[in-house]
Order: C-alpha cells, then structure tokens, then sequence
C-alpha cells in the first residue's frame, strides 16, 4: 500500500480508477449489476413494492388459489404471476421470499466473514500452537462440502434448541448453518496476509511503542490486509443464497410461514405434476437470476481487483 | 518415501479422530440418549440403572474410546427414530446411492473431457462459446432446481423418463441390489445421474480447457507439429494425454462430494439412498444415523485423498526429492 503525499478526493479516485473503467467495458457485467440491483430495491423495499401482504391471514383467501397468471385463460389482473396452493399473491409472495432470502444469505456472510476474519487475524499475528490449532480445523473442514456441514449444524443447532418453536429459531439455525461453514476461505485468506504484514516495519513500530496486541491487530493490521476479503464476500454471498435455498428445499430451512425463495420453489415442486408450473416457474427464475447475477459481479471484481490480470 | 507414507498416515488417522470426537459429542451431548430409551413415566431408579448399562456414568475419555472401538466395528447404536440399528439401516440404502455416483461421475467425465476439449481447440467458435455459456449457468443453478427442470422437460411434458424411485432392481449376493440390469432401473438412473454430475462436468470441462490450452503453448507440442505429425495425433496422443493426470486427481477427489450431494438429488427424485435417509435424520434430529454418516463420508474422503496423494508421491519424482530433502 502506498501512500502519495496529497492524497486525492475519494470521487476523483473513483473517477480515474482503472475498476470503473472495466466496469463500463464489460456489457455483461453492466446487465449483472443492473439485475442485481433490481432485485436487491425489489427486497428492501417489497412491503412498499407488493401489492398485498402475503402474510396478513385477512388479505389471503383460500378461493383465491391456484389462480394461473394473468395473461393465462383463468387468470386475474390482480395476481399478474398467479397464486400459489393458500391463494398467496405469487408476486408479492417473490418479493417478500426474496427479501428473506437476501438477509438470511446476508447475515450468514457477515457471520462467516467475522468469525473468518477474527481466526485468520490471530492464526497469523500470534502463529505458533493458536495458529496450529486453527488451522487444522481449517484444514479438516475444507475437505467436506459446505451443503454437508450446514445441514450437519443445523440438525445439531436444531437438537440444541429443541425446547423453542421452530419458527422463532428457524432464520437463526440458518445464520449459524451458514456462518459457521463459510468462515474457513475468509480465515485463510486474513491468516496469508497477515503473516506479511507482521513483519513490516509498521507493525514492529506499533510493538515497539508498547501497543497492546489487539490494538495492532485491529487498528494496524486489520486494514491492510482486508482488501480480498471483499471479492470473496460477493462470490460467498451468492453461494450463501443457494446454501439458504436449498437448505429450505430440503424442508429444513424456513417454514411455509415465513418463505424464502427456496421454501417456495419446494411447495411449487408439489404441484408440478398437475400441471401448475408457475408456482415454482417464478421463483426458481428469481433466485437463477440473482444467483447469476451476484456470482458474474464477483468474477468481475475479482479480475477487476487482480493487478496481474490488467 | 516410507517416512512420506507414514507421515500422511498419521495425518488421516488425526483427522479421522477429530472427527469421530465430533461425531461423539454430537451423539453425548445433544439430546440425551437416555430419554430417547425411556418413557415418561418411568422410575427414576431404572432410569438411572439404564443409564449406568449403557456406560454414561464412565469418565469422558473411557466413553470416547468405547466409541471408537464401536464405531472401528461398524456399530453405529440404534437410530432413535427406526428403533433399527443404524449400520443395517445404512448398509441396505448404501447400494443406491454408491450406483447413482458412479453413474454421474460416469457422466461428467464422458461428457465433460469432449466439451473441454472442443471449447479449448475450437476457442472462437460459436459452439464452444454455447458450452462456456452453459458451463457458467451449470455453475450457478442450485442442484435442486436443475432436479426440478429436467423433470418437468422429461418427465411431465415429454413423459419419456421417470421423476421418482429406482425402477425394478435386481438382487445381487446378501444385500447388493442393482438397477443397472434392468430396463427400468436404467431409465430411472438418466435424470438423477444427470442432476448430480452437471455441476462436476462444468467443473472437469473448465479444467480441461484451462489445461489444454497451457499445454498447447508448450515447446514440445510445438515440436510435435514441427515434426509434421497429424494435428489430430498432436491434439489427442501428446496434449490430451498430458491434461489428463490432473484431470483425473480432480475427478477422483470429486468421488466423495459427489456422494455428499447426492443428498439434494436423492430428495428431488425420492431415490431410496443414504443420503436420504441422512435428511430424515437431520430433520428429526435422528444423532446416531448423523453421526454415523458423518464418519463413513469423512472416512471415504480421507482414504481418497490418502490414496491421491500416494498415487502422485509414486508418479511424480519431484515430490519424493522434496520429501527426501526434509
């Protein structure tokens, strides 16, 4: 990282940056960006957005089931893409799975990336046993996939919190599912740079000066060494989504009461056989979509952010 | 080299350990084993005569070395939910699962290495910029709903290929029972195989193309066509042959997630396999089939990755220089 004498006004460094450039180089990356913004307004702003509340038991009617969508014979102009198996708004219904979707991939990620951060930190700034000990958890949890320790946790997290409704705990089991085998790409990552970083000149300035050893975690290393952590943040959170969807597919996830994207593509999947594709047509689009979207934005931010790939 | 096998020896046994120590405290620790045995009312002296027979009074560590001996004998305990015991339970489910892994591991080489092949010599082509385009969504599709669009294509508008079970199986010896022998059992096997080996094939097309396009820039292939041999004896006898020891390593330790996420596929198709009947346990907190799953998935992937990494110690000079030096 160097530092120039006058350092120039945070737009102006935007501005000039070789990442905007590619950024408008790239068409597909543009269209990414554009879906993903699209549907991240859709979820922040679904209870404004949707026409009714799919959740509200006095605007739901059962006669109002299994309606096709609008421009189908049998369709209504009040549900443009059907409704599903209770007379939900499918629409609405996206929006609002969507937005559950996105906060519980989000909170999963964020989960994932402290933990990761925090072990990576003191694996690489202490070293020795700590760094021994992490580190070969690390290792042994790498060599099984993420869908198998999630569910793995969730059946342990669940048999834990027995006692509680499994509404009330469900987006938790899921957050701790998620979290918890997601952190090890964030930890090695933190633990690599980091052992660069704690032999520069700065750090032995800092311990010289008598700094505690989390001070100079925190404050000295911390920022020098969290740059890829935010390629891996986006590619993760895609990865998160689809953890989120499948694990609610698999009917251990989120209940029909509260849906994600995943809970409902897994009630649609019940009535694909009658003919009634469009309860799981809209939301598995959704969710291809914003998968597809956030995985093309982090391919590009990767090479973007790649100084040997310029 | 001996002390390099006997050093990745130790390293296996360490994992397998920590695992089953996982495993151990999963099924000690949450949910109380006892209760799973005994009904409400029984006596608090039974209980706590249960309690001493089944040895959870002893101190921690004689119980995890019971465990171990245990589980070193394929005894597992007695699923809470089946009242079965739990190694019968997986044994008879494990035919189904280990047939449709092979079938997609089958079905990701065969199709990926041609794809990988064709988009690295034909880079330009309109066909190899369809299977990069593939390949990508193949990548970010979740498994589930690839399950679910085959079978609308297959099996509900076209109704040529079944969504759900195994067909007609066929009994082999005590307790193998096979699909492949039938022409149901075959059929049954297409979408499910399918489901499971597209994210492994866009993963072994990639690699493929990366690989092939690094040997082709090398000084003895250029040699190759100097000599003027055949373009096709150059492509497929000396760059395709050298692209395929890591393609095959890569495909190999793919083997055990394969089965992992058979899981998914299992449920969108009602396949009968271990993977299954993992799910059920999970969601009704079944902890001795979980455990006991989670150590026959760790011990498949230590063994591939110990035999990996023989394998390659055996073929490449250089890691047993490096290892000598030590």
């Amino acid at each position: 990282m160097s530092t120039s004498s006058e350092a120039p006004s945070r737009w102006s460094r935007i501005r000039d940056s070789d990442i905007l450039a590619s950024f408008l180089k790239s068409k597909v990356t543009m269209v990414a960006a554009f879906v993903v913004l699209i549907l991240f307004i859709g979820a922040a702003f679904s209870p404004w957005l949707a026409p009714t509340n799919p959740f509200d038991p006095a605007t739901v009617f059962l006669a109002d089931s299994m309606i096709p969508p609008a421009w189908q014979d049998g369709g209504e102009a009040r549900f443009i893409l059907g409704t599903d198996d209770q007379g939900r708004d499918l629409y609405s219904a996206i929006l609002y799975g969507m937005r559950v979707s996105l906060i519980v991939g989000g909170l999963g990620v964020a989960l994932a990336a402290s933990i990761g951060i925090t072990l990576g930190l003191l694996a690489g700034y202490l070293g020795g046993r700590v760094d021994a000990v992490i580190m070969r958890i690390a290792d042994v949890q790498l060599t099984f996939p993420a869908i198998l320790i999630a569910l793995l946790i969730d059946g342990v997290v669940r048999g834990l919190f027995k006692s509680a409704s499994r509404e009330d705990t469900a987006i938790y089991v899921l957050v701790i599912s998620i979290g918890l085998s997601f952190w090890v790409q964030y930890a090695r990552t933190i633990r690599g740079s980091t052992l660069v970083e704690r032999n520069k000149d700065y750090v032995m300035a800092a311990r010289l000066v008598g700094l505690p050893a989390p001070l100079i975690m925190l404050r000295h290393v911390l920022p020098n060494v969290i740059g890829p952590v935010l390629v891996i943040l986006t590619i993760n959170l895609g990865l998160a989504v689809i953890t989120e969807a499948t694990l609610s597919f698999l009917g251990v996830g989120l209940p029909a009461t509260q849906p994600s994207l995943g809970t409902l593509i897994s009630i649609g999947n019940r009535y694909l056989f009658s003919g009634d594709w469009w309860i799981v047509a809209f939301p598995g689009i959704t969710l291809a979509a914003l998968v597809l979207a956030v995985n093309l934005l982090g391919d590009w931010l990767r090479d973007a952010l790649n100084p040997r790939l310029r | 080299m001996f002390a390099f096998i006997l050093r990745r020896l130790f390293q296996s046994l360490i994992v397998m350990l920590s695992v089953a120590l996982i495993a151990f405290a999963m099924f000690r620790f949450v949910g109380d084993p006892v209760n799973q045995i005994v009904s409400i009312d029984t006596p608090q002296a039974q209980v706590a005569e249960i309690r001493r027979s089944l040895g959870l009074d002893d101190p921690f560590l004689v119980q995890f070395a019971r465990y171990i001996w245990n589980a070193a004998r394929l005894e597992f305990g007695v699923s809470y939910q089946f009242r079965l015991p739990v190694i019968s339970l997986l044994g008879e489910r494990a035919p189904a699962t280990l047939e449709l892994a092979l079938m997609s591991a089958l079905f990701s080489l065969v199709v990926g290495i041609p794809m990988g092949v064709y988009t690295a010599l034909k880079r330009e082509s309109w066909l190899a910029k369809v299977f990069q385009a593939v390949s990508l969504i193949g990548i970010s599709l979740p498994t589930f709903l690839i399950g679910i669009l085959l079978i609308y294509l297959f099996s509900v508008t076209l109704g040529v290929l079944p969504s759900f079970g195994r067909g007609e199986v066929v009994r082999l010896g005590s307790w193998w029972t096979t699909g492949l022998l039938t022409v149901s059992g075959l059929k049954a096997l297409v979408l499910p195989s399918i489901t499971l080996g597209l994210f492994q094939m866009t993963l072994i097309m990639r690699l493929v193309r990366a690989e092939m396009l690094e040997v082709l820039r090398a000084d003895y292939i250029k040699f190759a066509r100097a000599r003027g041999l055949k373009t096709r004896a150059v492509h497929f006898g000396h760059a395709l042959k050298n692209t395929l020891v890591p393609v095959i390593t890569i495909a190999g330790l793919q083997l055990g997630s394969i089965i992992a996420f058979a899981i998914i596929t299992e449920t969108v198709f009602q396949w009968p396999g271990m993977g299954q009947l993992f799910l059920r346990s999970v969601q009704n907190v079944d902890i001795p089939i979980m455990a006991a799953y989670l150590m026959l998935i760790s011990f498949l992937f230590v063994t591939i990755n110990l035999a990996v990494d023989l394998l390659y110690a055996a073929v490449d000079p250089r890691l047993r220089a490096t290892v000598g030096a030590h």
